[in-house]
């Protein structure tokens, strides 16, 4: 016996290491037949992963203080060594998990991943997908810009809009009357503690959930019914080497583009640095278009496309966290008998086509003023928004399916 | 195709922010950041005329000496005009309370101001025109009004270098036109001349907006480079490993 050997087989007396690593990579058995949509489950963790050591290179210089914060990023971005690449991994790394999850959770809806027995692999990444959103909002805070500033004065404001104890709450929120030092101080202790602590959590409880049912696939046929002689899945092979390889090329492609941004344009046009941002915060001036980074817009625009009750914003703030609590429910609102959209009617896929072009719309109109026109299509697109889920009891059960075949299709 | 797809997506987001960019006019900059001559003499320009209420207090004399080609004893002989250290940042002695009394508002700090008025050339394009288009307006507190910054609180510092001049279509620039400038007194420089120094301006205030910039873009060619020649490492390795799946 080697030296190696002897090592792994006393840690594996004390720890379940050899056990863990079959379980979860060497002898987890996943579909054969996962297709492009597949890659960013994987490309979601690499990017955590990639947010999580960028943050704490950052925190090694950057000061959560109102008078210093400012200046405390300008100096990464010069004075640290290589700070300017850290910082930019970082800011584009935000806007890059945004997209890798909302891809992510649109292979989900496309393939029926959320139904049964997958209720709470999708139950936890909506939740891994409300604290991503609490983290990247109190990480917008800590650069204290214009738009940091005040897109958090907006944000914490709509708690006012809670009837009776809204003040009160907006007030304990921000620690002061308005955003200020306090404020910063507490977003940076949830930004750097307590939600990735919350995040890390979920995502463990992601995976595991994963791994107990097995990966579902484009096909939506459960591979673990119909296992082989040796009782492993036939249209299952190991995760690993097979996705682990395959996925090394996914996240090459993956960092060509996030690359091309950071190096080339890690503006991105101002979509993941608003120029308002490079302005110090400013309590005084408030900018002309308060617009929140583009992965909250289309539920700011639902937000403001709810008319106010007397002065109350408060219908509107119940709109927004409706469009959320929606995605909650998916498991229990489709009642169609097969999963993937393979298999499923032409109603489904209108249906879905209506969702994705609402919730892009919508993203549009958040960024645009409020008012005439832009009103009248946030109105008609939240409606198409919401109508998505409330008929999906309906027109799931109506619409005609195709048979579901009994093994994957490959190739 | 879903490749595609999200290519499309990248782009057309940069589009949009570009299209949502205002209605005031800005002339070209055409700014060259490896154009160290025009680097120096827009330096020369900013120590001389701006870091006197301005500052760029997140950036500092020698970083800006190594980047332009200029040594430390220069610096400190011909770019610092204070009691400051050729490694400090290039603060002012004007506090924001004497600023505001002065000016209205206190003139604001430069680091990042070319960032802060636009991404892209956007930024550059705004400071350009900004410098260009100072004009005589008697109902302003100094005499002086800005097409591209309306009611500025700052006096036209490089006058000296201009000259003065009027606005002579007010009325049309009111309805969208672009402003057309006339003198009515020489400077020091030719309209040609101007026009270039106001480019190097911009050119350094681009630089200072972000002194890593070049250095970003230089090495981004070899990353994606290298992630180029690693797919095709990474692909031959997915395809053996693959070979025996049917």
């Amino acid at each position: 016996m080697s030296m190696l050997e002897k090592t792994l087989g006393w840690v594996d007396d004390r720890f379940p290491l050899t056990k863990m690593w079959k379980e979860h990579l060497s002898e987890y058995y996943a579909p054969k037949n996962f297709n492009f949509w597949y890659f960013f489950g994987s490309l979601a963790l690499m990017v955590l992963v990639m947010q999580i050591l960028t943050g704490i290179w950052l925190t090694m210089s950057y000061k959560p203080d109102a008078e210093l914060a400012f200046a405390s990023v300008e100096f990464i971005m010069r004075d640290v060594e290589w700070g300017w690449l850290i910082r930019y991994l970082h800011s584009t790394g935000a806007s890059a998990f945004f997209v890798v999850v909302y891809l992510h959770m649109f292979r989900g809806l496309m393939y029926g991943s959320y139904k049964k027995p997958r209720e709470l692999i999708w139950l936890f990444g909506m939740f891994i997908y409300l604290a991503l959103m609490a983290e990247a909002f109190m990480g917008y805070l800590l650069p204290w810009g214009q738009m940091s500033y005040w897109g958090a004065q907006v944000i914490v404001s709509l708690f006012g809009a809670v009837p009776f104890v809204g003040g009160e709450l907006a007030t304990w929120i921000r620690g002061d009357f308005v955003i200020g030092d306090a404020t910063l101080n507490r977003f940076f202790a949830f930004h750097v503690i307590a939600l990735p602590i919350v995040l890390l959590g979920l995502v463990v409880a992601h995976i595991i959930a994963l791994h107990e049912v097995g990966s579902n696939n484009p096909d939506g046929v459960e591979i673990k019914k119909n296992k082989g002689a040796d009782g492993k899945p036939v249209d299952g092979i190991p995760f690993h080497p097979y996705y682990s390889v395959k996925d090394i090329v996914g996240v090459v492609v993956f960092l060509f583009f996030f690359a091309a941004v950071i190096f080339f344009a890690p503006e991105l046009g101002g979509w993941f640095l608003e120029k308002d941002n490079f302005v110090p915060a400013d309590p005084l001036k408030t900018p002309e278009h308060i617009v929140p980074l583009w992965y909250f817009t289309p539920f700011y625009a639902i937000l403001r496309a709810v008319p106010p009750i007397g002065v109350s914003q408060f219908p509107g703030v119940v709109a927004m966290g409706m469009a959320i609590v929606m995605l909650f429910l998916l498991p229990w609102l489709d009642r169609s008998p097969v999963k993937s959209i393979r298999y499923r009617g032409v109603i489904y896929k209108f249906f879905l086509a209506m969702f994705v072009v609402s919730f892009i719309v919508l993203g549009w109109l958040g960024t645009q003023p409020a008012g005439g026109i832009y009103l009248i299509l946030s109105q008609i697109f939240s409606i198409t928004y919401f109508l998505f889920f409330i008929l999906m009891p309906w027109y799931t059960k109506i619409d005609k399916t195709k048979p579901v075949p009994e093994r994957v299709t490959f190739k | 195709m879903k490749k595609i797809i999200i290519a499309l997506l990248m782009v057309s987001f940069s589009g949009l922010a570009s299209a949502a960019g205002g209605k005031i006019h800005l002339d070209e900059a055409n700014i060259d950041l490896t154009d160290k001559a025009s680097l120096q003499r827009g330096a020369k320009l900013f120590n001389n005329y701006c870091l006197n209420c301005h500052s760029a207090s997140f950036m500092r004399y020698n970083r800006m000496g190594k980047d332009l080609g200029i040594s430390d004893k220069l610096v400190e002989a011909n770019l610092i005009f204070s009691q400051d250290k050729v490694g400090d940042l290039m603060k002012v002695a004007m506090t924001t309370e004497d600023g505001a009394s002065w000016f209205g508002t206190p003139p604001p700090d430069l680091s990042v101001i070319a960032r802060a008025k636009g991404s892209g050339d956007v930024g550059a394009n705004w400071l350009y025109t900004y410098f260009r288009s100072f004009y005589v307006d008697e109902s302003r507190p100094f005499g002086m009004n800005n097409t591209v910054f309306k009611d500025v609180g700052m006096p036209h510092v490089l006058w000296e270098l201009q000259g003065m001049q009027k606005l002579v279509n007010a009325e049309e620039v009111a309805k969208g036109a672009i402003p057309e400038f006339a003198l009515v007194s020489t400077g020091s420089m030719t309209t040609d001349e101007y026009d270039t120094a106001a480019r190097d301006l911009t050119n350094f205030l681009v630089y200072v907006g972000e002194p890593s910039k070049l250095k970003r873009l230089s090495l981004g060619g070899w990353v994606l480079g290298f992630l180029v020649f690693f797919f095709f490492v990474a692909y031959a390795m997915k395809k053996e490993f693959w070979k025996d799946i049917h």
